[in-house]
């Protein structure tokens, strides 16, 4: 992990490797310097997983077979009815 | 009597001309079991229709047989429909049948159990092709209709669980004869430019009829030959279609299946909470426990104070050098016992003391001699008693 700087790795990855941090300092083996670098690790994933979501916004498109066969993105109207 | 003599065609003809005149036998429904039953390469097909006392040839030419929705089988009860002639080659008559169905179930109904035994036995349903659904897919594709609830419904079920996952929608043809080849195309077209992290394909509920397409072997077999994971969504929760067999994932309902493709962002945030108490609250132990370590060995004496040892040491020093004087000060012949005593206990373990007890060490130039090798005869040696040296000469070495 080290080295490779969080943007380029996905949601998924970058929950993983948290869990992976929870519970590595729970079990609470990991010397004091690697913990406290575990620490600040998780923080800034927890910091970048949170804005990722409260960010996010559904993105919809449907999609069609171009001349060339390639997928074409359109437009696709969702019922814009808010969630009960 | 001069009876007529008739040639053999003559009487099949007039037999087949007698049995077509029947109007009964024209359209007629026979129920049977179906037995010694051929596809010929023309396309025809040949089979025997019994009872427990009787057999009835039967025979469906391939314009007919083409029609048929499920795959008849030696041992199925059916039901025939047609017209009963003679073949006048044979001089049999028969069955030309025009239809056949299954007994008491129907004829979809039979088709299922077929591709379903059939996919069964090739292994598309085995729990080892099954994929692991991602956790957090970045896109969806589904595969259904633009027209219907269906669509909206998992977009919005979506979009309130886990927005950060895009939606594209490859709209398909779910009911009528194009919708098997559409979905399947579809299903092969969204691996072949990899569109999604996972596919969705169904539709809402419908009759059986309606829900035919998810049935059907092409389905099927677009849906086993998926690298993307599949969820199969179709019609209602007891609904249960051959692509349920094989995707990855049934769900009861299209909005099962966005329930099932991605995690609630409210569970997910209020665990990214939990994880952060979860880490501090790891960290504040680790600090203290590291605090409490640190404590234990700062107050160990050797830590505290390097001289602790040397110190103690210098309190017995004392100790004793009260006792001496406490000595000095009492009767002479009682402190001299005790004085002993006390000596005795500071030096029982020194060498002294063992050779008080008639022990003796011999030593020469090169130190104290371990064996008698190290002491050639006629060598000096010196050898310290109890009380005095004695200066020897070596005679002789024994083993």
């Amino acid at each position: 992990m080290a080295g490779k700087k969080k943007e380029t790795q996905t949601f998924e990855q970058q929950i993983t490797r948290l869990e992976e941090i929870v519970a590595q300092m729970e079990k609470g083996d990991a010397e004091l310097a690697d913990s406290l670098a575990l620490f600040d690790e998780g923080t800034s994933l927890i910091a970048s997983c949170g804005k990722l979501l409260d960010e996010a916004e559904q993105k919809v498109v449907q999609l069609m077979k171009g001349a060339d066969g390639a997928p074409v993105e359109m437009p696709f109207d969702t019922e814009d009815e808010t969630d009960g | 009597m001069d009876q007529p003599i008739y040639q053999v065609s003559q009487v099949n003809e007039y037999v087949k001309a007698l049995l077509d005149g029947e109007p009964i036998l024209q359209d007629i429904l026979v129920r049977g079991e179906l037995s010694n039953y051929k596809v010929y390469p023309s396309g025809h097909h040949y089979f025997t229709l019994k009872d427990r006392d009787s057999a009835l040839r039967c025979v469906m030419f391939r314009s007919q047989a083409q029609r048929l929705r499920f795959r008849p089988e030696n041992g199925m009860k059916a039901i025939a429909r047609g017209r009963i002639s003679v073949f006048p080659r044979d001089g049999a008559y028969q069955l030309y049948c025009s239809g056949l169905s299954p007994d008491g179930v129907g004829d979809l109904a039979v088709a299922f159990e077929q591709l379903k035994e059939k996919l069964f036995e090739e292994g598309l349903f085995d729990e080892a092709h099954k994929k692991p659904l991602p956790r957090y897919p970045r896109t969806i594709a589904i595969v259904t209709s633009s027209a219907g609830a269906a669509v909206h419904d998992m977009i919005r079920i979506l979009r309130r669980r886990f927005p950060a996952a895009a939606v594209v929608l490859l709209p398909v043809r779910v009911q009528g004869t194009e919708a098997p080849a559409e979905i399947a195309g579809a299903i092969r077209y969204a691996n072949r430019w990899n569109v999604g992290d996972l596919i969705i394909t169904g539709r809402g509920g419908g009759s059986m009829e309606d829900l035919w397409a998810f049935n059907d072997e092409r389905v099927a077999r677009a849906i086993f030959d998926s690298d993307l994971p599949v969820i199969s969504a179709v019609g209602h929760e007891p609904d249960v279609t051959i692509s349920d067999f094989v995707a990855d994932v049934r769900a009861s309902t299209p909005s099962n299946a966005a329930e099932i493709a991605v995690p609630d962002q409210m569970g997910l945030l209020r665990w990214l909470r939990g994880a952060e108490d979860r880490i501090a609250q790891a960290e504040e132990t680790k600090l203290q426990s590291c605090r409490r370590r640190l404590q234990t060995l700062a107050e160990k004496r050797v830590m505290k104070d390097q001289l602790a040892f040397v110190q103690d040491r210098r309190m017995l020093l004392t100790h004793l050098h009260q006792r001496l004087g406490d000595l000095s000060s009492r009767g002479v012949g009682e402190k001299r016992r005790e004085f002993s005593a006390l000596a005795a206990s500071l030096d029982a373990m020194s060498p002294l003391k063992v050779l008080s007890r008639g022990y003796a060490v011999a030593r020469n130039e090169q130190g104290i001699i371990k064996s008698y090798q190290n002491a050639p005869a006629g060598s000096r040696i010196e050898v310290t008693l109890g009380e005095g040296t004695l200066d020897c000469t070596v005679e002789k070495g024994r083993p």
